[in-house]
């Protein structure tokens, strides 16, 4: 009996083969554009000539962006807030997520139970935001370090690899060598701990990274600004001129060549994320399954 | 003497353990802490939608004024837009998100140019990490008018679409661009539970002389149909949860009666408005349905996958 083509292996080989690489050169090209429309010559590009390839190299558009006052202030002001938020979430979150994955703690069913409410429900914007008012974190570079820098997920993620990874015989052994808690914790289990330290940092670090909301409700301050506000009124709100700019000559200049800045802003800020990326993508995607066994 | 004994016992027991293990309780302190601070505490201030907040009175000293707010937003004009927007997104990105990601594994798993498999992971998986920002940043300068999108159109003679300009086309452009940033990464859990399913069973089916097309429907599919339909009740639990950021970020005076959704409303008339109550008010009635929802949507899962969340 023959049957119909689609049960046919090689012809449907070669439909998952085109599928695939169409939607490869869907997701890939915008990206690439991006890349390619930033140096290239800005009238080629708004004339609509830059297609596949950069034409009439120019740096132009970074060479304003590395002297935009606000861009370097909002890009350090971000290296702050990732760093710092990234090392205040791990000393939180590894610690909680071994000491929930060991059985012999007593109560951690409600304690887990006290964590996973939060995840389903929140006193929402308005308290949060008098919350963080009335511990005088409002416009400090506190809150954008600490706010996000604890997230139930991870936690479980951490419980997780422990529970999984941790043999209670090492424990054990340990306990009879007179070794305390805090010390089996420092000297046994977190040099054990490299893959889940790496894994949920980055996660944090990400997050950081690119973190918006928190900025944009609690800073006002201006010099306070992460990285991403910067970014908001450069690409979305339009605003591409630094205003601490006076000269008319460079404004105009500005003017015309606003689209091949805002191509290199969108380089520029995705890059240290996009540059890790490719080394660090096993990282992210063991995350997921580590997460995915137990919750 | 026994029940002495016996009391000894269990006292030193319980030294024994406090000694052993009370230090576990100080590695809990700074998780605890931060839900208290930033979790319970926010939970406590939730009072204030039923009461005429004023800043120098507190949470606790500010007068209840009963249900007041709540009337305030039903009795609003803004009300049914607000609900249909928030319901309409949601249902949307849900329905239009779910199938993707998994025909994406799918695909992935039946590529057999594993350099190509990989570098479509790897592509696919990268705009998950781009923020909301720059993200919704590209929307609007290759969506625009003059964008490239629109000058690709127009070599095939289309005359420019308003993508961003047109209000109608919010929702549009909101979901597929969510699909687009997430269904790589959606897919991972899709091609683990894929690549756990027994090499044994294709191999028989094989000798049987199943195509690959019968392989999906009959082993794959069944295989991670459990995960699936845990994924989407999960997603159906969240529904009023829209994100605040890119609704917020895509919004402009033109697409206002389409993307204006509660968490942008209460943004806007509490932290901007300064109308404290009222937003408060409006944010428990957002989060008490998405919680009632979720409690519903749980037992259904336990039913149905004997899986639940809770």
């Amino acid at each position: 009996m023959k049957r119909a083509w689609w049960h046919n292996d090689k012809k449907f080989d070669i439909v998952v083969t085109i599928l695939v690489v169409s939607i490869l050169i869907f997701i890939f090209y915008p990206l690439y554009f991006v890349v390619i429309a930033s140096i290239s010559n800005p009238d080629l590009v708004s004339a609509g000539k830059v297609w596949f390839w950069p034409r009439g190299i120019s740096f132009e558009g970074y060479d304003f962006i590395f002297r935009d006052v606000r861009i370097l202030r909002g890009y350090m002001n971000t290296m702050i807030y990732a760093g710092c938020g990234t090392a205040i979430a791990l000393f939180i979150t590894i610690p909680a997520g071994y000491a929930l994955s060991r059985s012999d703690l007593k109560g951690q069913k409600i304690i887990m139970l006290f964590f996973v409410f939060t995840m389903y429900f929140s006193g929402g914007l308005i308290p949060m935001y008098l919350v963080v008012k009335s511990l005088g974190l409002v416009d400090t570079r506190a809150v954008l370090m600490i706010l996000g820098s604890f997230s139930v997920f991870n936690l479980i993620i951490t419980r997780t690899f422990y529970a999984n990874t941790m043999p209670k015989e090492l424990q054990e052994a340990a306990e009879v060598d007179g070794c305390n808690v805090f010390q089996y914790f420092i000297y046994v289990v977190l040099p054990l701990s490299k893959s889940i330290i790496a894994v949920i940092g980055l996660y944090y670090a990400v997050y950081h990274w690119n973190s918006f909301f928190n900025g944009l409700i609690y800073i006002n301050n201006v010099k306070l600004y992460p990285l991403q506000l910067i970014l908001r009124d450069i690409l979305i709100s339009g605003q591409t001129i630094d205003t601490s700019i006076t000269d008319l000559d460079m404004i105009k200049r500005l003017e015309q060549i606003s689209r091949t800045i805002k191509y290199g802003v969108i380089i520029v800020s995705s890059l240290p994320v996009l540059m890790i990326y490719p080394l660090v993508q096993k990282h992210f995607v063991k995350g997921v399954m580590i997460g995915s066994v137990k919750s | 003497m026994e029940n002495q004994k016996n009391k000894e016992n269990y006292n030193s027991r319980i030294m024994r353990y406090i000694k052993k293990s009370y230090m576990l309780y100080i590695f809990l302190i700074p998780a605890i802490v931060y839900a208290i601070l930033f979790d319970y505490m926010p939970m406590y201030g939730i009072q204030i939608a039923f009461k005429d907040f004023r800043p120098d009175l507190g949470f606790a000293g500010s007068q209840w004024v009963g249900f007041k707010y709540f009337k305030m937003f039903f009795e609003s004009y803004q009300f049914e837009t607000l609900i249909r927007n928030t319901l309409v997104l949601s249902f949307y990105a849900l329905i239009a998100g779910f199938p993707i990601p998994i025909i994406l594994a799918f695909l992935l798993n039946y590529t057999t140019n594993l350099k190509l498999k990989k570098a479509t992971q790897m592509v696919t998986y990268a705009p998950h990490f781009i923020s909301t920002v720059v993200f919704c940043g590209m929307l609007f300068v290759l969506l625009g008018t003059d964008g490239i999108y629109n000058q690709i159109l127009g070599v095939f003679g289309i005359k420019p679409i308003g993508f961003m300009t047109k209000a109608e086309n919010f929702r549009h452009v909101y979901v597929w661009s969510g699909i687009i940033q997430q269904m790589g990464w959606n897919s991972i859990i899709y091609i683990a539970a894929l690549t756990s399913v027994s090499p044994e069973i294709h191999e028989a089916a094989i000798v049987d002389g199943a195509s690959k097309l019968d392989r999906i429907i009959h082993i794959d599919w069944p295989s991670i149909m459990p995960t699936a339909i845990m994924l989407l009740i999960l997603s159906a639990g969240r529904i009023m949860t829209l994100g605040f950021e890119k609704a917020f970020l895509l919004q402009n005076n033109l697409n206002l009666d389409y993307s204006e959704i509660i968490a942008t409303y209460v943004y806007k008339i509490g932290i901007q408005g300064g109308q404290l109550s009222l937003s408060a008010s409006i944010g428990l009635f957002n989060n008490l349905i998405n919680f009632a929802l979720l409690l519903v949507v749980n037992q259904i899962s336990k039913k149905l996958t004997k899986v639940g969340i809770l």
